[in-house]
């Protein structure tokens, strides 16, 4: 090494030296400060700033010792190619064979073997996932909707037909089944779209009485509750994907992904003036599956 | 008192003797690593998961993963008496009244998207300069597993708390999972332990969450690095690298340090974000209630393009099979399960599709420059558009907003763009490699150059070490006058030659900075 150069490098590297022990000291101080703001309560800000300078600290100090403080190089080191040499190869091949004939000169064993693992993964296997949870069965068909099932709100409140003003819309459950986990399930949304029966389609001449319509809330797209009502324009509106579903048509789907109607639930008015479904769903809600068929 | 030196020897003969790792260790301290800074990239994935899980373990104290429901007596006033599943409470109670809990959740959040985004962008690396090639197919596909499961951990881990915005967006899982053909419902009922919701999910989340998933994710880590060492790094071409050969900075301790250092830099950066910039402010969006819903439902970026694709998919389903008790095939399968399927399918396969065009088998060691492989390059482009734009369309509501234009013309724009934009970034790409393709300098390393006053007030030109190397070496660059040298046989065999060729490292005399 001559003499110019080590005595540039001795220059740099005192600098580089003077950089990392105050990198060292910063960090020092950052860990501290960051004990003190714990020890006095903590604070989020502080701590990430102290913890930043704590952190920070070493590591520009490591980084600059290991980038001027120690040889760089460049090296060169050779690369061999990661095949093996031929001979290696042969013998590998060659051992290989041999336990493999030693082994399949048993054929019938080795079909067993075969047979017994696989016997083995499957049995094991099946029960393992059925234990997992239940057959869907048919669980997918149906809700907690039945003939005559009174519609209640998240707080089981009785909904009667003076509960809503034109343009007004409420969240309601079949009674007695207002909680969780089934209310993901049943959640409707019932709309007051106008002061007299409405029908939405051809086939549902009485499910909108004085003008209540009720839809299931499940999104046909993925599954978001269908949150917003636009009362101008009479549309249900997801948020998850921005599907619109038009109330008065049946809520079927002018915009976005969803393919299909939301469900629509049958209405009357029982004497006590509470609003009741005249059945369960007249198809699966929510979104699609398999065995789903139309 | 004896010396570092005398007790390292002691430690290592210990070892040795025990183990034998002589041979390895001394090959292991010697190697050389090329040094560039995109191979930085690899490090701060690596580095943000050694992050997680140190956060992660500290959140796992506090945080209960159960979907019991409590009524909230604690600190946070707004929700003070609300309903809500224990899971929620525990991550507010991490928030308002553990001890830097909130500063180690939001480390967490911001780890699990810095960690990602180093994935996609180091996985991009590899694409563009070609070092999947033989032979480095098995990393690639390690690390296309990888991308995956941090995908599927993070998305988990964003469900925990279980408050409003992340219990929808397990609803929408439970959905895609539904819309699996043949398997779907039983597949959706297995995984929840039931019809939606159910009171598994969390718990069960949880355990992939903490244990299973970061065990595969740490194992198939190892075995990434592993096979990295084995086969020794990549490096750029350059004066004196060849395909045969490593050019750079030694293991120990240059590079030791170097990357030791760098750890706690991504770790620092993490803790900035963790400390000073909010996310995922669950106290905000109120317990998950499955009947209300947020209006701002997005989800952290790396779900973005699924998201964006279930908004552009026209409203089509498919029903087919016997009369009207057939089958379906529902929406969200399209976007959700078959366009994942195929995105990763393709990254997998991608060396050996690759491959079936070039027919090129050989190893190869030389990373390409994007620009020599003008085809690649602009695929590249087209696919990374494409995502960018299913990316942008997770925001449509935003977007329309923004501009004050409908909803409508939103979509349409994007639809069309999907397809229009990276086919047009592509070819654009391609014009553009095939021009600086034939522009001579491009790209090549410059040396650096000092000019300096002498003290009779002339100028001199001088640069990096050459006075050192006392030759007329200024007009090359660094590593031609290293080659030559080398080559000349004026350098020092740095590690004993009978050992095998495979070990030698060759330092140039005088070290050029
Ligand atoms: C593959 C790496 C990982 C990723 C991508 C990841 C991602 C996430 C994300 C995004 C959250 C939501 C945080 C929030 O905003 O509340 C989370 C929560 C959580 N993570 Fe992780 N994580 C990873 C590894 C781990 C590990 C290794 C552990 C524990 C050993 C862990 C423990 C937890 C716990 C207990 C929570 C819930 C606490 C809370 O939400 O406040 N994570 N994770
Ligand atoms: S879930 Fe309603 S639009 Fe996607």
């Amino acid at each position: 090494m001559s003499r110019v150069n080590s005595i540039t490098s001795r220059r740099k590297g005192s600098l580089a030296e003077r950089a990392a022990g105050a990198c060292l000291a910063v960090s020092i101080v950052g860990t501290v400060g960051l004990g003190a703001t714990y020890w006095l309560g903590g604070q989020p800000q502080l701590e990430g700033g102290f913890l930043f300078l704590a952190l920070a600290g070493i590591g520009v100090g490591v980084v600059t010792w290991g980038k001027y403080l120690v040889p760089q190089g460049p090296y060169v080191q050779d690369r061999p190619e990661m095949k093996s040499p031929e001979p290696e190869v042969a013998a590998m091949n060659a051992s290989l064979e041999r336990g493999i004939s030693q082994i399949s000169r048993r054929r019938f064993l080795l079909r067993l073997l075969g047979g017994s693992v696989g016997v083995f993964a499957v049995v094991n296997l099946f029960p393992f996932l059925r234990s997992l949870g239940p057959l869907p069965q048919k669980s997918l068909f149906v809700t907690n909707w039945k003939k005559g099932s009174k519609l209640v709100t998240a707080s089981g409140r009785i909904v009667t037909v003076s509960d809503l003003e034109v343009g007004g819309v409420l969240t309601v459950f079949p009674q007695g089944f207002e909680s969780a986990p089934s209310n993901a399930i049943d959640q409707v949304v019932l709309v007051r779209a106008a002061s007299y029966d409405l029908v939405t389609r051809p086939g549902r001449e009485t499910w909108g009485p004085q003008g209540y319509l009720a839809f299931s809330k499940v999104c046909t797209h993925a599954g978001c509750p269908v949150g917003l009502y636009q009362e101008l324009t009479q549309q249900l509106l997801c948020p998850c994907h921005q599907s619109l579903f038009d109330v008065l048509t049946g809520a079927t789907p002018v915009f976005g992904p969803a393919p299909r109607p939301l469900p629509q639930l049958p209405l009357y008015v029982d004497a006590e003036g509470a609003l009741r479904s005249q059945s369960g769903f007249d198809e699966p809600i929510g979104p699609g599956f398999w065995e789903r068929g139309a | 008192m004896s010396s570092l030196e005398e007790r390292a020897v002691q430690a290592a003969g210990f070892a040795d003797e025990r183990l034998g790792v002589a041979k390895f260790t001394r090959k292991s301290l010697n190697k050389i690593f090329p040094d560039h800074w995109s191979f930085m990239l690899g490090e701060i994935a690596l580095y943000s998961f050694v992050v997680l899980i140190f956060t992660g373990i500290f959140l796992t104290f506090f945080f209960v993963p159960s979907t019991q429901q409590v009524i909230y007596h604690g600190s946070y006033a707004p929700l003070r008496g609300q309903r809500m599943s224990e899971a929620y409470a525990s991550t507010l109670n991490i928030s308002f009244n553990v001890r830097a809990g909130l500063v180690m959740r939001q480390i967490h959040h911001w780890a699990a998207d810095v960690f990602i985004a180093a994935i996609v962008v180091h996985l991009l690396r590899i694409f563009f300069t070609g070092a999947f090639r033989r032979p480095r197919e098995l990393n690639w596909m390690i690390g296309t597993l990888l991308l995956i499961l941090a995908i599927v951990n993070g998305f988990i881990g964003y469900s925990l708390p279980d408050d409003l915005i992340s219990g929808t967006g397990i609803r929408i899982a439970f959905s895609i999972l539904l819309s699996i053909p043949v398997v779907g419902s039983y597949l959706a009922f297995f995984i929840f332990g039931s019809n939606f919701p159910g009171t598994s999910i969390i718990p069960r989340f949880y355990i992939l969450h903490v244990l299973i998933l970061p065990a595969i994710i740490a194992a198939l880590i190892g075995a990434h690095l592993a096979i990295m060492w084995h086969q020794k790094h990549t490096q750029y071409p350059g004066p004196g690298r060849t395909e045969r050969n490593v050019v750079g900075i030694p293991f120990w301790p240059a590079y030791a340090l170097q990357a030791g250092g760098f750890f706690f830099i991504t770790a620092a950066v993490l803790a900035a974000l963790g400390g000073l910039v909010q996310i995922n402010p669950i106290w905000l969006y109120g317990p998950y209630v499955p009947y209300k819903v947020s209006y701002a439902v997005q989800p952290d970026w790396y779900m973005g393009w699924l998201d964006g694709a279930l908004r552009l998919m026209p409203s089509w389903e498919t029903v087919f099979g016997p009369t009207i008790g057939g089958h379906m095939i529902p929406n969200v399968f399209f976007p959700a399960v078959l366009l994942p399927g195929i995105t990763f399918g393709l990254i997998f396969a991608w060396p050996w599709i690759e491959r079936a065009f070039t027919r090129d088998r050989s190893e190869h060691n030389l990373c390409d420059r994007p620009r020599e492989r003008p085809i690649r390059t602009s695929v590249g482009v087209g696919v990374v558009v494409f995502y960018v734009v299913l990316f942008l369309a997770s925001a449509t509501d935003v977007l329309a907003n923004t501009f004050e234009t409908s909803l409508n013309l939103v979509l349409w724009t994007l639809r069309i763009l999907l397809f229009v934009l990276p086919i047009l970034s592509g070819f654009v790409t391609y014009l553009l490699v095939k021009e600086i393709e034939h522009l001579p300098a491009v790209g090549t390393p410059k040396a650096g150059v000092e000019i300096r006053r002498t003290i009779e007030g002339n100028f001199e030109l001088s640069g990096l070490g050459r006075e050192a190397a006392g030759e007329k070496a200024a007009e090359l660059p660094e590593e031609v006058a290293y080659h030559q040298r080398t080559t000349n046989g004026h350098a020092e065999i740095y590690d004993a030659p009978e050992l095998g060729l495979g070990e030698r490292a060759v330092p140039v005399e005088g070290g050029l900075s």
